[in-house]
């Protein structure tokens, strides 16, 4: 065992646990976020993405004694109301169906859209890797359209201002 | 205007909670996660009105709806308290729905065969209904006026003459005393505000915030993580093992044996699984050990074999071949497939001093009581079983065992456990949709038209493969379908329209064959067979060929069949199942011999439809669910061990190769609804089959596609 400082969801976190944990097991087990899914524990269907910093890991496969400094975002740090335009586009387009794989699907969604804040169809086919075995992909593509039209039109949160006009 | 009887008992009408405490103690968080007997026993210290099990409502006007059915994602838990609401008249983004646990009050509370709407379309409207009368017999009384003469939207009740009106929660303690009504009022569809609108899945908010609500997700005090090691193939049974590594693992607490199964347990996952990959664990033969070249060679033979019994015969079908003036021949081929719900295979069970506690995913938790009590042997009455939201179901979980497995380990350990197998443990565990094989005949006579149609079909474990009654039954003076079962060690049970999923691409791919060897066009063919049913039936006729031909007619006209853009093909399939029926068009094109699906349109006549978006989303998915599986999925076992292991080698579709667009249509009718959560899959592999036979001229006679191209 052994003892692991973690910042998730910007909160500072110290687990006791084996090195070889995945951070799947450290978030669902010992922190109780468990919105993020376990599906395959092999990094292929993408139900435990979560964000380290910017870019979405398959949190199954990566074990904590990784993670180091690096800053962890579930789908329960995604926004304080769940009000995150990926969160209202799915919402929106209604797409879940079971439901399972959707929070992995939302945080893959917003590590594509911070890379690529207007994804074209094949942008789309090459970043969202997840399964869905309800196969909702139509709904999945529509969603992600929207949630990029709605994060370019949403006021810049970077600089830091609360006010303002939406910008295009 | 309908009138219907009610039968809901007087019991359950006098249900008012005359309780202590006084003032509204229950906050409205609470109150969504209770049933109304919870409330009621909770002591919210207002009276309570609960008519029936399915719907209260308090003083304060919160209404909760109940949700019977199992949620695994076919939308029932936001569909049918629709159909509650609607007839309650209440205004739905007001409503409360919570999911009620295994109680008789509630039926039949299964997730299976595409029923949960058609069978309770009308017992949940008529207890909204008398809810309502209840209502406005209360309001009449009050203010003296005639019940005639009340109207209701939105949870309020209004005398339109006086112009006064009051608020269900106002309303709610008298009505409690009403007597029930003898007959009640169904409102006519064109009164509907709520059926048949768009309405999103109830649980988004929850699912795109991570709030803990599938099986998975269950945390209980004292809990302890499982994980079992279980059988490496069909045929061997456990022997013995040695945990002394296991025990060695930080966080396991203890390994039990538990019915054929070894379980870890540990304070979480991790140690849960590392404590059971350190079993050392002596595995035995226990049967034959069965490979899938065994499975097709039998399969082989079945097909040359006439059935003492056969399913259905009409007319003399062996003559009709020996006249033709041609026979097309074809077998037909589908290989095992895995359910592999998203969320892992897993349940909590807490059994202790002769009772049992149960929580987790299943279709059937009335079976996994009645199970779970014989295996464990205590009384069904000591036994709770609560129902999750389930991450997919595919037929998987109405098989109770995992419940049984976990309530096994509970006992043996005397401890709460939360068992979770890995997808491993899932793919070598499973249910299978059967293998099958399809060997069709068809007799052309001398005027150039289909006499004669023989069918013989196989599968694993499954003595009616052939579906005797399928469309063109009826159709054909000459009609004749055996079918041989392989009974076999390897498990198999009902996946998504069970004997449709491999059905409806077998015929609807060989009809596509006669088509062409007939010169005719697909759908042209399929109209002028439906209309031999209508003016010359032969034998029963099991379909409605009117809605059957509203279909093919409505995805005609959708995808312009007849008329193609440059470099895309379409192909034609229409398949009827669980009372309901899908006409499909799907347009592929073939670069460089790679498959792309680029659009499918999808007519659907299911009768009147509840949730818009909910069913919209149900036949989307189950047309790109069944175009996956048709395309990728694979199961095959070398000495009854399963060799795809993980979804690294089962292949399963993802969103680069998801039609972008499908395009659903409903027929319009107000006619009672019928099965929507599985009708939509079984047209698609041959329509797409169909397509690619459009594009290259090659027909492909066994699944999957992508294994079977070149």
């Amino acid at each position: 065992m052994a003892s692991y400082s973690l910042t998730v969801n910007n909160k500072k976190h110290t687990v006791d646990v084996l090195p070889d944990t995945p951070l799947l097991w450290v978030l669902r087990d010992e922190l109780n976020l468990v919105g993020t899914k376990f599906g395959c524990g092999i990094a292929q269907c993408g139900a435990c993405t979560v964000l380290m910093n910017d870019n979405a890991i398959r949190s199954c496969s990566y074990p904590v004694s990784a993670v180091g400094t690096n800053k962890i975002t579930t789908i329960e740090g995604l926004s304080e109301n769940g009000d995150h335009p990926v969160q209202q586009a799915w919402d929106e387009a209604d797409v879940p169906q079971c439901g399972y794989c959707q929070a992995g699907q939302v945080m893959a969604t917003v590590a594509l859209l911070k890379r690529k804040p207007h994804p074209t169809d094949e942008d789309i086919n090459a970043a969202m890797t997840n399964i869905c075995r309800c196969a909702t992909y139509v709904r999945i593509r529509k969603a992600v359209h929207l949630a990029a039209e709605k994060t370019s039109a949403k006021p810049s949160t970077s600089s830091g201002t609360k006010t303002g006009k939406a910008t295009f | 205007m309908k009138q219907v009887p009610t039968n809901i008992s007087r019991r359950h009408f006098l249900k008012i909670s005359t309780l202590t405490g006084g003032g509204i103690l229950l906050g409205f968080e609470l109150l969504a996660n209770a049933t109304p007997e919870a409330i009621a026993e909770a002591g919210a210290g207002s009276p309570l009105f609960a008519p029936n099990a399915y719907l209260s409502i308090d003083p304060q006007g919160i209404v909760t709806l109940m949700a019977p059915n199992p949620e695994i994602g076919q939308g029932v838990k936001t569909a049918l308290p629709m159909l509650l609401a609607e007839e309650l008249d209440v205004d739905w983004n007001k409503v409360v729905v919570t999911q009620a646990t295994l109680d008789k009050a509630y039926g039949n509370q299964v997730a299976g065969g595409s029923s949960s709407i058609r069978t309770r379309y009308e017992p949940i409207r008529k207890a909204g209904a008398t809810a309502r009368h209840m209502l406005i017999a209360a309001a009449a009384q009050t203010w003296s006026v005639p019940e005639q003469e009340c109207t209701t939207e939105n949870g309020w009740v209004f005398h339109k003459a006086s112009g006064k009106k009051l608020s269900y929660g106002d309303l709610a303690t008298k009505s409690a005393s009403m007597p029930v009504p003898e007959n009640i009022t169904l409102k006519d569809p064109k009164d509907f505000t709520i059926i048949g609108k768009r309405i999103k899945n109830i649980d988004n908010k929850k699912i795109l915030t991570g709030k803990p609500q599938f099986g998975i997700d269950t945390r209980r005090e004292g809990m302890l993580f499982t994980m079992v090691a279980r059988p490496p193939a069909f045929g061997k049974k456990l022997k013995s093992f040695d945990d002394t590594d296991a025990r060695k693992i930080p966080g396991v607490k203890n390994v039990v044996q538990a019915g054929g199964v070894v379980a870890v347990l540990a304070t979480n996952t991790w140690a849960a699984k590392k404590g059971r990959d350190a079993l050392k664990v002596v595995w035995e033969d226990d049967g034959k050990l069965e490979s899938t070249a065994d499975h097709r060679e039998a399969f082989t033979n079945f097909l040359q074999q006439k059935s003492e019994k056969p399913d259905r015969s009409d007319g003399d079908v062996e003559q009709s071949l020996s006249k033709a003036k041609k026979v097309i021949e074809a077998i037909y081929e589908v290989p095992i497939i895995a359910h592999a719900p998203m969320e892992p295979i897993n349940y909590f069970a807490d059994v202790r001093d002769g009772k049992a506690d149960l929580y987790g995913p299943t279709q059937v938790p009335g079976k996994v009581r009645s199970d779970v009590a014989k295996a464990l042997g205590i009384a069904e009455e000591n036994i709770t079983v609560g129902i999750p939201r389930q991450g997919g179901g595919f037929g998987r979980k109405l098989r109770s065992d995992n419940a049984v497995e976990a309530a096994l380990i509970s006992a043996a350990a005397k401890a709460p456990v939360q068992m979770l197998w890995t997808r491993e443990d899932d793919m070598q565990g499973d249910f299978y949709r059967p293998n099958g094989m399809y060997r069709y005949r068809a007799a052309i006579n001398e005027n150039n038209e289909l006499d004669g149609w023989y069918l013989i079909a196989t599968a694993l474990n499954s003595n009616r493969a052939a579906s005797s009654e399928n469309f063109p039954a009826g159709a054909l003076a000459n009609y004749r379908t055996d079918s041989h079962g392989l009974t076999s060690n390897i498990q198999t049970g009902p996946w998504r329209a069970p004997t449709h999923n491999a059905l409806g691409f077998a015929e609807q791919s060989f009809l596509d064959e006669i088509a062409h060897e007939l010169k005719k066009d697909p759908v042209a063919f399929r109209l002028e067979l439906l209309d031999h049913a209508k003016n010359n039936p032969v034998g029963k006729v099991s379909y409605d060929i009117e809605k059957f031909k509203s279909v093919i007619n409505l995805v005609s006209k959708m995808s312009n069949w007849g008329k193609n853009t440059p470099g895309r093909y379409k192909g034609f399939a229409a398949y009827y199942s669980f009372n309901t029926y899908v006409a499909e068009v799907a347009e592929v094109s073939m670069v460089n011999g790679k498959l792309k699906v680029h659009k499918v349109y999808a007519a659907v006549n299911c009768g009147q439809v509840v949730n818009l978006s909910g069913a919209e989303n149900q036949v989307q998915g189950a047309i790109v669910d069944g175009l996956g599986h048709a395309w990728f999925s694979e199961i095959t076992f070398d000495k009854g061990a399963v060799q795809q292991k993980n979804f690294n080698s089962y292949k399963l579709l993802r969103m680069q190769d998801a039609p972008p667009e499908v395009e659903v249509q409903f027929i319009a009718t107000n006619d009672a609804p019928t099965g929507l959560g599985e009708p939509g899959l079984p047209p698609i592999a041959a329509a797409v089959g169909n397509a690619i036979f459009a594009a290259t001229g090659k027909r492909l006679r066994k699944l999957p596609f992508n294994n079977n191209m070149s």
